[in-house]
């Protein structure tokens, strides 16, 4: 190195000074961004007077005209083109001009808006980066949105909105028994084949376990991967699991977790089987190669390209692989085949609703953002959600009949229908999100054969008695 | 100084010390304020629960875990990566026996310094896709592919790179390794261009061979340059947020897996903060990063430190 100074014992030197206090200072820099990252201003402003427009059974919120709305939409596999043609109606209708956000940082944008008071109007609160709904909840920040529920459909002024809908959409949106969330999108959960394949192959839809392991069977057999998962998010792969739960333990089995029993899963003979179950796949070797470790979409391709017989998802799938499906592939969508002994019958299905849309109790425009939501419920912007998302909404017979759907949401469709009222629906993941990430992690070992079932029931049972400690937890039940 | 002076300084100074006590300082105090409480972090309403978080924090065994990894990863990135560094430097500067007495690197050393930098002038962000790609664990990825074709490895079962949870943290520091050795590297020349060739040439006369000129000559007079580089990798081993949260997942959000084998203080904290809904508990997470830094660099700048030799 260049000259340095020669260094005396005479206390720190100048430069030394300089030089330690720089290092200092440059060490700490990783911390600093995350603590920088905890600190927020703080501070409320409570809103100015607004003018309020007349209240009546079209305008139930009071809208007035010429007011504005700030809205703020993920923007993911169903893009944010259906927003901007609602935005445009709702101008259109009621003069109000909106501020349009299409994002997926939806915790980086709207965080520091949250902590500080200044919340958008309306917010589809979805994708990774979602703030999750129960934590908005405890910190008081949702409106309740029995208001727009119980207002007059848009479409038949006799009937409240809350009528109108999909039964049991609503549940996923419940915190402490109020729905604060509005979960727009109609989706089913649970295995999909390629029709070609099947048809190639000769094989049927499985209705037990035991056929479905005959498949698997077969496929491997033929170096195709039996079953495929989204192994880098176990969230999939717990589908599967909790779903044969239901419905070998039918809707009991699927409240004690929700309720957190401390024999929801420990205990349950429901459970011991349907791990068990899931299980025999790792270890007879018929889950596609490597799919423990891929991403979805990188397993969803795979199996696009006839790499697996069988993979778990839910109705977004087609849409999220478009390009990825080669035009003849034929998606299929199949209910959980049945463990012996089943509660349900083999056409219950996984179906409930997702993509959150929430209005923030602190939001300057209520009246707006209010009336918004119960037009997101009238059967002209149900319509224009499905053309230009390629998905169903939660409003029963909410899309016209003139729009074709693919064949995989077609065949979703068909299977719900035969499903009637046989369908159920998981809330903890909604409820208890480091529950979910307990067990999903647990998922993880049990696909990766680091751990047997009953490891697995262990872990799963210590992360709901986990749960039930947090005294918050009292207020979520169901019956 | 006269008085004078000193209001003179101060004057310039004022500016600057303010603007660093309200951006740096006070989210550090606002920081430490929050850890005492409940908050959740989606607004403003909380209460004080003293030290509560603390107390949670060294009975959260993944929060240990987490620890721990940093502790491996600034044992381990600092030391691979200034030791390769080192090594290639000496080669590109000094490893040369072309010409009798002269000193010079091994042939085609221009070369190799470029070819050396080029991984860092990719981010983090698109290393992360890279070494995705490489790790992917069926016979697609390229670790995988590579051993499947020369028959190491059966393509019915591939390797699970970072799904291995003894293995995962070895994956992340050779991602980081790869990236850091190269700049290293050019830091390394740049100090060892400026050590006077007639010292080495004096060592060859005496008959020095390669390693004795490294570990006698080089090593010393390179020793500031090596504790440069000493606390910035020491930066990157206790972050490591990036790489840990987009490589390697499940633990869902942020990375951290399988099952928490590859948890690191930041991604913990981050998933506390923003998923759970637990941002009180993760600010005093935040505070317990920045003692531990603090006490790291201190004893690393005191470990380190040595006699200067002048030339």
């Amino acid at each position: 190195m260049g000259s340095t100074s020669a260094h005396n014992n005479e206390g720190l030197g100048r430069r030394d000074l300089i030089k330690r206090s720089a290092a200092l200072g440059l060490i700490s820099v990783p911390t600093m961004s995350f603590l920088s990252a905890c600190a927020s201003s703080g501070g409320d402003d409570s809103g100015d007077k607004k003018p309020q427009g007349q209240k009546s059974k079209d305008n139930p919120f009071g809208v007035a005209k010429g007011g504005k709305i700030d809205v703020v939409v993920f923007k993911g596999g169903y893009g944010d083109e259906y927003a901007k043609a609602w935005e445009a109606a709702f101008n259109k209708k009621w003069g109000v001009t909106a501020t349009h956000t299409g994002t997926q940082e939806i915790t980086g944008k709207l965080q520091p808006r949250f902590n500080a008071g200044n919340p958008p109007d309306i917010v589809d609160d979805s994708g990774a980066q979602k703030i999750k709904i129960d934590v908005l909840h405890k910190n008081g920040q949702l409106l309740d949105l029995a208001e727009v529920l119980d207002a007059p459909s848009v479409d038949d002024p006799s009937k409240k909105v809350r009528d109108t809908l999909i039964p049991g959409t609503l549940d996923p949106g419940l915190q402490e028994g109020k729905v604060v969330a509005l979960n727009y999108i109609y989706t089913v959960w649970g295995l999909w084949y390629s029709g070609k394949l099947f048809k190639e192959k000769g094989w049927t839809e499985p209705k037990t376990w035991d056929e479905f392991l005959a498949i698997c069977k077969e496929a491997t057999a033929q170096g195709i991967g039996g079953l495929a998962h989204q192994g880098k998010y176990p969230y999939y792969i717990n589908v599967a699991i909790m779903d044969l739960i239901a419905k070998k333990g039918g809707l009991d089995a699927m409240k004690a977790i929700d309720n957190l029993d401390p024999k929801a899963f420990v205990g349950s003979d429901a459970a011991k089987e349907a791990v068990e179950a899931i299980y025999e796949v790792v270890e007879k070797g018929y889950l596609m190669p490597g799919t423990n470790g891929l991403t979805h979409t990188e397993s969803q391709t795979r199996w696009n390209q006839y790499k697996a017989a069988f993979i778990t998802c839910g109705s977004w799938l087609e849409n999220e692989q478009l390009k990825q499906t080669p035009a003849d592939f034929d998606m299929k969508f199949m209910p959980m085949p049945l463990l012996p002994g089943s509660k349900m019958p083999y056409e219950a299905i996984r179906a409930g609703s997702g993509e959150p849309f929430i209005i923030p109790a602190k939001a300057k425009n209520l009246a707006e953002a209010k009336e918004f939501m119960r037009l997101m419920l009238s059967k002209e912007w149900s319509t224009s959600f499905a053309k230009e998302a390629n998905s169903l909404t939660i409003l029963a017979d909410g899309v016209d009949p003139s729009v074709k759907l693919r064949p995989g949401t077609q065949s979703t469709v068909d299977v719900s229908k035969k499903a009637g009222t046989n369908t159920f629906r998981y809330l903890y993941t909604e409820w208890y999100s480091e529950m979910d990430t307990a067990i999903q992690n647990a998922s993880n070992e049990l696909m990766a054969k680091r751990i047997q079932p009953a490891e697995w029931l262990k872990r799963a049972q210590a992360a709901v008695d986990k749960a039930a400690k947090d005294p918050a937890s009292k207020n979520n039940r169901r019956d | 100084m006269r008085k004078g002076q000193y209001q003179f300084v101060a004057g310039f100074l004022l500016v600057p010390v303010a603007l660093y006590l309200v951006f740096v300082i006070w989210p550090y105090i606002q920081t430490f304020g929050y850890s005492l409480t409940d908050w959740k972090g989606q607004s403003q309403t909380f209460s004080f629960v003293g030290l509560d978080n603390y107390v949670a924090l060294f009975q959260d065994d993944i929060f240990l875990g987490a620890i721990w990894h940093n502790i491996l990863f600034l044992v381990f990135i600092p030391v691979i990566t200034i030791l390769l560094a080192l090594f290639f430097a000496f080669m590109v500067n000094a490893g040369g026996r072309s010409r009798a007495g002269g000193v010079s690197g091994v042939a085609g050393a221009g070369f190799y310094k470029i070819l050396y930098f080029f991984p860092q002038v990719l981010s983090l962000a698109i290393l992360s896709v890279l070494f995705g790609a490489v790790y992917r664990s069926d016979s697609g990825g390229m670790l995988n592919g590579f051993l499947v074709s020369i028959g190491l490895v059966d393509p019915g079962a591939p390797v699970e790179w970072l799904n291995e949870p003894n293995f995962v943290l070895w994956a992340l520091i050779a991602v980081i390794v790869w990236h850091g050795v190269g700049f290293y590297l050019v830091l390394f020349s740049a100090a060892m261009q400026s050590i006077p060739r007639d010292i080495y040439e004096a060592a060859l006369i005496d008959g020095a061979g390669r390693a004795q000129s490294f570990f006698k000559i080089t090593l010393p007079l390179l020793w500031d340059a090596v504790q440069t580089a000493w606390v910035y990798l020491g930066i990157v081993a206790m972050d490591m947020f990036i790489l840990v949260s987009t490589m390697t997942a499940p633990g869902g959000e942020f990375g951290g897996g399988p099952d928490h084998a590859s948890e690191t203080m930041s991604t913990y904290l981050m998933r506390n903060f923003l998923i759970y809904g637990k941002s009180g508990y993760a600010c005093a997470m935040g505070v317990v990063m920045l003692l531990l830094t603090l006490i790291l660099s201190v004893v690393t700048l005191r470990a380190t430190r040595r006699e200067r030799i002048e030339f």
